[in-house]
């Protein structure tokens, strides 16, 4: 999230004192056999801009239902604004949810469908119209007031449906998959959108999504769940520069991966030499986490991180050979698939400075790969789960 | 090209010429014709040989008698009434049988919904004359209804239904009910469950939700299964005459005593050419519903 100049930076979350406004304790919900949330704990900070990413299945939806009040832990408690809200239907709750499918009322004009929820708070009947106005203006919906759903376009029910979760100004707001029914450039403007609107509202969000780009630029904090599981817990650039397992590692963003035996490294602590093919010198990396001898691990460095040059470059720590083997262009950058001798495919981007007919290697030229010793993070090994 | 343009257009207006109107123009023409021992039993009728004299000769021995006739004779428009009011009836009540049905069908797992549905259209499978004289076997007072009530020892002495208009009543509404359920099931199957929770969630009850989602969403199927009930109804002459007494009028059973009864073809043409007007009112309405939902899901 941006942040004004000379402004406290927004983590609630490091501050011991702070009370958090959601609190998930121990809760675990099953369907039948199925487990859908397997032990949870976590928790939400008033004001912020929470995500819950993970493929499809992996009970973020499950999470979210269960604020909402359609789903009752099978074990734990939930806590909002320190009540437990186990025994609070949904219709009472102080918490309002966009629906993925905006399910908006199809026979109720825009106006109408925002007023919906306020026709139903003890709110002053005479107060509702200024309330639905200023949700028309919030959204730039005022020209739509008198319109049916089926009369507008896709982008802007998007913000129907928001107007209409955020009317009865809950404290806390849900939003699943979003923006998913949106094309891709609609998508981006309406994410910073919906960050202008939760920073002028100061209602705490707590978005779903499966898209990593999503939540990586809308949210304050980003949790990446699999199989009902917590995998990290984190703001999206630790998430991204720090992931804790190789499955974050994988799932957020392009990665490259080697595996190998990793040794401690003779003269720096969190620093490892790791060994992972005969012919080739051992990588140096760093980690958070304690390694010992021989142990199985995997390095992650992500492509951006990868210098690529057509001469061999003088003292950097990790260098490969390679050769040129596939160029993705994508305009202000390139990505690079480069074969090393043994076989394996790593990938290097680049931004395109240059003009590309001054590019200094092409296809199946020998290239040469570098990284510092902190650019790629070691991690413990593990099978990938390709989704 | 042109000539396949005009064939697909020929077609449904030939269709309705030939099954709608020369049919009706016939009934019309008796209407209009006066009672004779003869047959066909009115006169006059067309005789083509005649050429272009014995056309005018006919046209000018119509006239508007027996529509005249119908409003002296305080029957008629008795049994106008009462087959309207009957009809309105029974199609409220076909309403608060079906609406329920139609819920739980369409509210069922999906799995069963097949199931379900053909429940609802077997009976269509037996000849609807056998169905309703199975009701006479129920209603009556010997029937299986009042035996079992007599041994439940819920009443002492049987009830008088068969012959009186609860059993019209029961008649249509068991008879009518799938159309009913039909088009209320395919306005209720289409709704998107997640408008319940969104209501919900917006500090609605169930019931709340009920009556400002459910309802207006299946507003153009209830309307359907009502027109759908409600048209045939009032013309209806088997179930009143089969399960109804003498206190039943019906306009139906009116016109097949004119008909079979007196053998007065013309006074019983000109019942069914008022009935048919009073109808075109509902059919209109009914084909412009159609029309509006048609409209709403483009």
């Amino acid at each position: 999230m941006a942040q004004a100049k000379g402004q406290k930076v927004f983590a609630p979350w490091e501050d011991a004192n702070e009370k958090p406004l959601i609190q998930f304790k121990g809760v675990t919900k099953k369907f039948g056999d199925f487990v859908a949330i397997d032990d949870i704990d976590l928790d939400i900070f008033a004001k912020e801009f929470f995500a819950l990413l993970g493929p499809s299945g992996c009970g973020k939806t499950t999470l979210m239902r269960m604020l909402a009040g359609f789903e009752t832990p099978t074990k734990g408690v939930i806590m909002l604004d320190g009540q437990d809200i186990d025994p609070v239907p949904a219709n009472k709750r102080p918490v309002n949810m966009m629906f993925q499918s905006y399910a908006l009322f199809p026979h109720l004009t825009v106006e109408q469908n925002i007023a919906f929820g306020l026709k139903r708070s003890p709110m002053p009947k005479d107060e509702i119209p200024a309330r639905v106005d200023e949700m028309l203006k919030l959204t730039r919906l005022s020209r739509f007031a008198k319109r049916k759903p089926h009369q507008i376009s896709g982008g802007q029910r998007q913000r129907v449906a928001l107007a209409r979760s955020l009317a009865k100004a809950p404290k806390l707001l849900l939003l699943d998959e979003p923006l998913g029914a949106l094309d891709k450039k609609l998508r981006q403007d309406t994410q910073f959108e919906l960050m202008d609107i939760q920073e002028k509202t100061g209602t705490t969000f707590v978005i779903v999504t499966h898209d990593q780009e999503e939540a990586m630029t809308v949210a304050s904090r980003v949790a990446v769940m699999n199989e009902g599981k917590l995998i990290q817990v984190s703001t999206p650039d630790r998430i991204y520069e720090n992931p804790n397992s190789l499955y974050v590692a994988d799932f957020i963003g392009e990665v490259n991966i080697i595996r190998g035996k990793c040794s401690p490294h003779k003269k720096s602590e969190d620093r490892y030499e790791i060994n992972w093919a005969e012919d080739q010198p051992k990588l140096i990396a760093t980690s958070d986490q304690p390694f010992g001898k021989d142990d199985a691990c995997a390095m992650a460095i992500r492509p951006e991180k990868i210098t690529i040059s057509a001469e061999k470059p003088e003292g950097t720590p990790n260098v490969l050979k390679g050769r040129v083997h596939d160029i993705g262009y994508l305009g202000s950058i390139s990505t690079y698939h480069v074969q090393l001798p043994s076989g394996e495919i790593i990938k290097a981007q680049t931004t395109n400075s240059r003009r590309i007919s001054r590019r200094s290697f092409t296809w199946d030229d020998e290239v040469w790969l570098s990284w510092t010793e902190t650019a790629g993070i070691l991690l413990p090994d593990a099978p990938l789960v390709t989704s | 090209m042109n000539f396949r343009r005009f064939a697909l257009i020929f077609l449904p207006y030939g269709w309705l010429l030939a099954l709608f109107l020369v049919p009706f123009i016939i009934v019309l023409k008796i209407s209009l014709s006066d009672i004779a021992l003869a047959i066909p039993p009115y006169s006059p009728t067309i005789d083509f040989s005649g050429g272009w004299k014995g056309l005018t000769g006919f046209l000018g021995k119509l006239d508007f008698e027996n529509f005249v006739f119908l409003t002296m004779d305080d029957l008629y428009w008795k049994a106008y009434l009462s087959s309207l009011k009957i009809a309105l009836l029974a199609t409220f009540a076909t309403l608060l049988v079906g609406f329920p049905i139609a819920y739980g069908m369409a509210r069922a797992p999906e799995e069963w919904r097949p199931t379900l549905m053909m429940l609802v259209i077997l009976p269509f499978w037996t000849s609807f004359l056998i169905r309703v004289y199975a009701w006479i076997g129920i209603l009556s007072q010997e029937g299986y209804l009042n035996q079992f009530l007599l041994w439940t020892g819920i009443i002492s002495n049987p009830l008088l239904i068969l012959n009186t208009n609860a059993a019209v009543y029961i008649g249509i509404v068991y008879t009518y009910l799938p159309f009913m359920i039909l088009p209320i099931y395919a306005s209720l199957e289409k709704m998107d469950i997640s408008l319940l929770e969104a209501a919900e969630d917006l500090g609605c009850s169930r019931t709340q939700a009920f009556w400002l989602i459910t309802l207006p969403l299946s507003r153009s199927g209830i309307i359907a299964g009502c027109f759908l009930v409600f048209i045939p109804t009032i013309g209806e002459f088997v179930i009143p005459s089969l399960l109804g007494g003498s206190g039943t009028l019906m306009i139906g059973k009116v016109l097949w005593e004119e008909f079979f009864s007196n053998r007065d073809w013309p006074v019983a043409s000109a019942v069914a050419v008022i009935l048919l007007l009073i109808l075109v009112v509902p059919i209109v309405l009914f084909q412009r519903n159609q029309q509006k939902q048609a409209e709403a899901e483009e």
